[in-house]
Formats: structure tokens, C-alpha cells, sequence
């Protein structure tokens, strides 16, 4: 075991450790948004926009991170410059970038799972706190932002933090995109030395490190909103 | 995009067209799937025994093998098992006197798999064991039944209800964990669909194609697996 290229790779590990939680920050943060309306898509929209969102869940949920990832950026990718007038665009410099495209597939992958588990967490509300909203004059938007989606949020929670982890498990993903996140830091390293498992057993400390971080984070979180039993 | 005739042209079986590569691909995936299910059941299966058996060392073992394998991205497990298996094994051959072997890719990805899934498998079978009112497993005693028949015929027909959906889980997982099997360069359908796309620059028609396989795979075991819950939970009252 040698372990003293770190002191020379300790700035690109770091980055690679900002870069891995950019993209779980922003996949999960907007996923969850997303999450939500194909939710409430799902429990109480229309014919269409239920079969809509179902069917967006099963695609996205029934094939692999990794075929959803190379489709945009290879297949999208591929199809992009033919837009006329976006290759001169300000946002160029962005839609070429693997970063970009590993950023949209895993917010909408995470999207679906998300939705899925919020949506068992909507139906899991008390029917009678709805009611008791109802009874209040409540009006169909003011009733999901008080009652319905809080109370669904703080059910789905534990589940949220273990979704979390599995997205953080998932970006490692990045790097066949030429994202130079965690691991694709491992593999450079590994090119560079010839050393296989080093490399990766200090990636995995990191992994380990940030799903603590999670766990702790979402714990406290559930520790300000007890659940009484 | 293509026109729909060269589009058919290019999925065509038949050697222009790539539809022969990716069906390959995919049933290679399946095995590669299959396999690694199987070796992840077996597993499983004892990882759960073992952790039941009260044995303090055993229990220390498996606990640190499901936490350890639950914790650390699939990604970084399968090319890091992937070079230490075949290192490792090429190691005790040497200290046998033996010749190094070159381990076959779909024996590696099998192996690699099915050791994840084990852990995974163990805690599911655990859960579901536990589930088992302990007064069926106590009559079976009392019966007299040795510990093979008493596994047999009380605990393996019990369990089997409470796994199934983490089963069922479990292979849809496997099924797409397959996909990363392509990163250390083992030709699945991940990865027979990039190689159709480079040579013909159709990656996101030969992508869809291969989302849609997936896709199919996800929806008839899917079907499988609701009819073989509906079979075990024969005579069960119905769920609320």
C-alpha cells in the first residue's frame, strides 16, 4: 500500500469531492421539485397527466442510470449543435460540457424514484387532517402547502435520506461522461501511477465521509420535527 | 434523425444493420444477470442462515460484509472487485505453482455481481426469516423434524411471501447494475449499443432502442414476479 501520492493529488481530490456533491446537490435539490409535481400528478390529477407521469416513473425507473446518461449526451448531444443558432449562444459553453449532461440525466432519474416515494407518502396522510383543512376553508393550493405536502414530506423522510445516498452512490456514473468528479479522480490517479487499489480505497473514505454527512444532516432534520406515536 | 427506412435498415438482425448486436447484447446482459441473481441468492441464503445462527464472529463477519458492500458506490465495487478478483486469484495460482489464468470477462462480471447482490439478498432473506412467527418454526420442532426438513418444509415456504418483493427488487436492480459491467469493457448491451452508435453515429436512435429493451426486460419480470407472488401467497388472506 503507498499512499503518498495524495500529498500531490490533494487539490484535485478535493475538487473532484466539489464536484461529486454539485451534482448530488443540484440533481436532488431540483429532482425534488420535479418530484413533486409528478406526485400530485399521479394522486390527483387528471386521466392524462396521471398516465403521463406514470409513464415518465416507469421509463425512468425501469432502465439504467447509465443508457439514460449516454442517450442525452450521446444521442441528445449528438443532436444539439443541429439547432440553428445555439452553437453561438452564451449557453454553449454549458450545453457542451459532460458536466451539464450528467446534471440533467440524474435530476431526472432521481425525479422519478423521488415521486414514487412521495406519492406512497401523500396517499399515507391522515384523510381526516385534509378534511380538517376542507373544514377550515382551505383552498386546493393553500391546503397542499400547509397540510398535505409538509405532513407527506415528514412521512417520506427516513426514505428521502436513504434515496439520498443511493443518488450519491449513482454519481460516480459522471465520469464515463469526462465529468472529472470522485472517481474519475481515482482514474486518473490510477493512469498515473499504476496503482489500482490505493486510489480507490481514499474515493471510497470520501463516499463514506459525505453519506455520514447525509445521515447526520436528515437526522437532524427528523429530530426537529418529532413524529408522535 | 434518419428517415424510418434507413432507421429500420440500421435496427435491422441481419449484418448491416445492428438489431443482431444489441439482441446479443441483451442476452448477454440477462445471463450476466441471471448469474449473478443465482450466486447472490446462494449468497443470500447463507449470509441470512449465518446471521441468524447467534454465532458472535460469524454474525461480526457478515455484518461488516452487508454494511460494507451497501456502502460503497456499485460503480467503484465493480471495477475495484473486478481487478482484485482476478489479481487475486492470478496470485494464489502463482503461490500454487500454477500457471496465471485469464479470467473470462462474463465469469468476472458473474462473480463480481452476484457478490453484491449477496449482500443486498442477505438482509432481504434476513428480514423475511425473521418475519416467520417463531411458533411454526417452534412446532416444526417439536415435531421432531431435523434442521434440512424443518427448512424445507416450515421455513423456506414461509419466507418466500415475505422476500418476494425485495426479491423482485433485487433482480430489476441486477438487471440494470448490469449496465456498469460495460465500464470495465465486458460487451453487454450497454455497451454493444455505444459501439453500434460510434460506428454509425446514430447514438440516440441505437440508445432508445437499447432504454426500450431495458424497458421490456423491466415490465415481463415485472409480470413474472406478480404472478409467482400471487402463486407463494396462495391461500393467504387477501392484503388490507
Amino acid at each position: 500500500m503507498d499512499f503518498s501520492w495524495v500529498a500531490k493529488y490533494w487539490p484535485l481530490l478535493l475538487s473532484g469531492a466539489w464536484q461529486t456533491v454539485a451534482l448530488l446537490v443540484i440533481s436532488v435539490s431540483i429532482g425534488f421539485l420535479l418530484a413533486i409535481g409528478l406526485a400530485f400528478a399521479q394522486v390527483s390529477g387528471g386521466r392524462v397527466t396521471k398516465i403521463l407521469a406514470r409513464s415518465y416513473c416507469t421509463f425512468f425507473r425501469g432502465t439504467p442510470l447509465l443508457i439514460q446518461l449516454w442517450l442525452l449526451y450521446y444521442g441528445v448531444g449528438s443532436l444539439l449543435p443541429m439547432i440553428p443558432g445555439l452553437r453561438q449562444s452564451f449557453m454553449w459553453p454549458v450545453l457542451r460540457e459532460g458536466f451539464f449532461f450528467a446534471a440533467v440525466s440524474f435530476t431526472l432519474n432521481y425525479a422519478a424514484y423521488e415521486a414514487e416515494v412521495l406519492r406512497g407518502a401523500l396517499l399515507a396522510v391522515p384523510k381526516g387532517e385534509l378534511e380538517a383543512g376542507r373544514a377550515f376553508g382551505m383552498g386546493r393550493f393553500t391546503l397542499i402547502r400547509r397540510i398535505w405536502l409538509p405532513r407527506a414530506i415528514r412521512i417520506a423522510l427516513p426514505t428521502i435520506a436513504g434515496e439520498v445516498v443511493m443518488q450519491l452512490k449513482a454519481t460516480p456514473l459522471a465520469f464515463t461522461v469526462t465529468v472529472m468528479d470522485l472517481y474519475a479522480v481515482a482514474y486518473k490517479v490510477r493512469q498515473d501511477t499504476l496503482l489500482v487499489y490505493e486510489p480507490l480505497i481514499v474515493v471510497t473514505v470520501f463516499y463514506l465521509i459525505l453519506t455520514a454527512i447525509i445521515a447526520r444532516c436528515f437526522g437532524l432534520v427528523e429530530q426537529q420535527v418529532p413524529v408522535r406515536r | 434523425m434518419a428517415s424510418l427506412e434507413t432507421t429500420l435498415q440500421l435496427l435491422s438482425p441481419y449484418p448491416p444493420g445492428w438489431g443482431g448486436t444489441l439482441l446479443k447484447g441483451a442476452a448477454s446482459t440477462l445471463a450476466i444477470s441471471a448469474g449473478a441473481y443465482l450466486i447472490g441468492l446462494a449468497i443470500g441464503m447463507a449470509g441470512a442462515l449465518g446471521k441468524l445462527s447467534g454465532n458472535r464472529p460469524l454474525g461480526l463477519l457478515l455484518n461488516l460484509y452487508t454494511t460494507a458492500i451497501r456502502a460503497v458506490p456499485e460503480l467503484i465495487l465493480i471495477v475495484g472487485l473486478y481487478y482484485a478478483g482476478t489479481d487475486g486469484l492470478n496470485r494464489l495460482l502463482l503461490l500454487a505453482g500454477m500457471p496465471p489464468l485469464e479470467v473470462n470477462g462474463f465469469v468476472a462480471a458473474v462473480a463480481v455481481l452476484g457478490f453484491v447482490q449477496g449482500a443486498y439478498m442477505t438482509e432481504v432473506l434476513r428480514g423475511a426469516i425473521l418475519a416467520i412467527p417463531s411458533g411454526q418454526i417452534e412446532a416444526a420442532r417439536a415435531f421432531g423434524m431435523s434442521p434440512a426438513l424443518r427448512f424445507r418444509r416450515v421455513v423456506l415456504p414461509a419466507l418466500l411471501p415475505n422476500a418476494l418483493p425485495g426479491l423482485g427488487n433485487l433482480w430489476l436492480a441486477v438487471t440494470k447494475d448490469s449496465a456498469l459491467v460495460a465500464v470495465v469493457g465486458y460487451q453487454e448491451l450497454a455497451l454493444a449499443t455505444r459501439l453500434a452508435g460510434a460506428s454509425t453515429k446514430q447514438y440516440f436512435l441505437f440508445f432508445l432502442a437499447a432504454a426500450l429493451l431495458y424497458l421490456a426486460i423491466t415490465l415481463v419480470s415485472n409480470l413474472v414476479f406478480s404472478l409467482l407472488e400471487r402463486r407463494v401467497r396462495r391461500g393467504q388472506p387477501a392484503l388490507a
